[in-house]
């Protein structure tokens, strides 16, 4: 049976990230498996790796004292196409980067280069609520982006937060919200969202069946293309 | 851009939907899983469940309706109604809760808001104010307790401050003078109240109309708005909720 990792590291409620998953693979229970787990062997065997988060960014500490760091930097590293599916969801797609200004003292993943920042108390001289909470859309979304496969420009999907990820050649979706944001970021197999996918209704289901879907990962014969 | 939301609100009592007339009257409405699966069905943007049984006995059975409500529910949803302390919200969540409303427990002690916020996050935790002014102007407006019965000679914009200080991730704004009126959100207490705080303000109590919605948003400053009885007694859905304001030029998500 396939495992799905989805890695609990004490930030906040994952119960409907798990429910939304397994909900997408009902039809066909016994083939994969959604396992919730702090256990940094498991995530190596895993298929595919989910890393949901809310709240401080300082959460994130708890992944490097439980060694999960490291696991995580293991599977993924292999170079694309070969690295084990990742995707993360709000502060799990911040952590992918080389930090947050919310933590100066927690280092991200650094897999994608820049630092999560707050947003602006002001924009073009009005004030910004914050946190940013609500429906939003999705922009500029881009054409090879296996994670929003499907999903139209314009497409609504839910939020809430008060940090976001700057854009980059990374970026495979904008939001805007004081400006524009990173709301989906992809490169390779590695993935994130800063929308809560599991509380974006239609979209926000099939982007995750998306990622549920994504080819797993190759073994070493085929990887040299 | 982000949209204005609109929240379907679900009394609950002994596993049953109900609907009262300014916190008075009782009527059955139907199952709460079928509602809320309708209502996200239809459009709206999150789901509110207050469990007004509020008693010791009950909330065995609320935590089943929210389990069961949850299991299909893929639009955010708020739990409130009798969440006395940290382990209470904790069980809430367990059961498939992605935020909880805390009302009287708030007020009696202040330092919930930050405790359920420390484990949950922020944005997890509503701060839901019962406010009362009669014809005294929104700065004087009361806040009210114990399902909106009892005075605290607390003003309403002090403490939606004091919470916000505090932790919460937004505010559930409650007109009692207007609320099950179907006539109209109390627009001046709303868009006093979004004036006095940075986080999100949902208003509620007495919609009866897109018209009253698209006011709430405008001139009421609401970043959200509640609606109960507009829907349950088949009114409008949020599908025409929704169709009529962005006619009215009122940023909405529109449903499938």
């Amino acid at each position: 049976m396939k495992m799905i990792a989805v890695i609990d590291y004490k930030a906040g409620n994952l119960t409907s990230v798990v429910k939304a998953l397994r909900f997408l693979l009902a039809d066909n229970p016994n083939a994969t498996e959604i396992r919730v787990t702090q256990n940094p062997e498991e995530v190596l065997r895993a298929e595919k790796i989910v890393l949901p988060g809310v709240g401080h960014f300082q959460a994130t500490q708890l992944l490097k004292d439980l060694g999960l760091t490291e696991a995580i930097r293991e599977a993924v590293s292999k170079d694309t196409p070969g690295g084990t599916p990742f995707l993360g969801i709000c502060v799990g797609l911040q952590w992918l980067y080389a930090g947050s200004t919310e933590a100066p003292e927690t280092a991200g993943l650094g897999h994608f280069p820049g630092m999560v920042e707050r947003f602006p108390a002001t924009h073009q001289g009005v004030e910004l609520k914050s946190p940013h909470v609500g429906w939003n859309s999705l922009e500029g979304i881009r054409p090879d982006s296996r994670l929003l496969a499907g999903v139209p420009s314009g497409s609504f999907v839910y939020f809430t937060h008060s940090w976001r990820a700057p854009l980059s050649q990374d970026t495979a979706a904008v939001t805007n919200y004081g400006g524009g944001f990173t709301a989906a970021v992809e490169r390779g197999n590695v993935m994130g969202v800063q929308f809560h996918p599991e509380k974006s209704a239609e979209t926000g289901l099939r982007v995750l069946k998306n990622f549920l879907e994504l080819e797993p990962r190759m073994n070493a014969d085929q990887s040299k293309c | 851009m982000l949209t204005k939301r609109i929240i379907a609100c679900l009394d609950v009592r002994a596993g049953r939907v109900v609907k009262g007339v300014q916190f008075v009257d009782i009527i059955d409405a139907g199952d709460p899983a079928e509602l809320a699966h309708r209502h996200a069905a239809a459009g709206a943007d999150e789901i509110v469940l207050l469990d007004i049984t509020a008693t010791h006995e009950g909330r065995g059975t609320l935590l089943e309706t929210v389990k069961r409500a949850a299991s299909k529910l893929f639009v955010p949803f708020t739990v409130g109604g009798g969440v006395r302390t940290a382990e209470e919200a904790e069980a809430v969540f367990a059961a498939g809760a992605d935020k909880v409303s805390i009302n009287s427990a708030a007020i009696a002690r202040p330092e919930l808001i930050g405790e359920i916020g420390a484990s949950f996050g922020a944005q997890a935790v509503i701060v839901a104010i019962d406010a009362r002014r009669g014809n005294k102007p929104p700065a004087e407006a009361e806040v009210f307790i114990a399902g909106g019965r009892k005075p605290t000679g607390r003003r309403v914009v002090d403490w939606a401050r004091e919470a916000e200080q505090r932790g919460a991730g937004e505010i559930l704004l409650t007109s009692m003078d207007t609320d099950g009126m179907r006539s109209g959100f109390d627009c001046e207490l709303t868009a006093a109240v979004s004036a006095a705080v940075q986080i999100p303000v949902i208003a509620s109590g007495g919609a009866g109309s897109a018209q009253h919605f698209a006011d709430v948003f405008g001139a009421g400053r609401a970043d959200a708005a509640l609606a109960a009885s507009i829907f349950h007694f088949g009114v409008t859905d949020s599908r025409a909720l929704k169709a009529e304001l962005a006619q009215a030029g009122v940023s909405v998500r529109l449903p499938c």
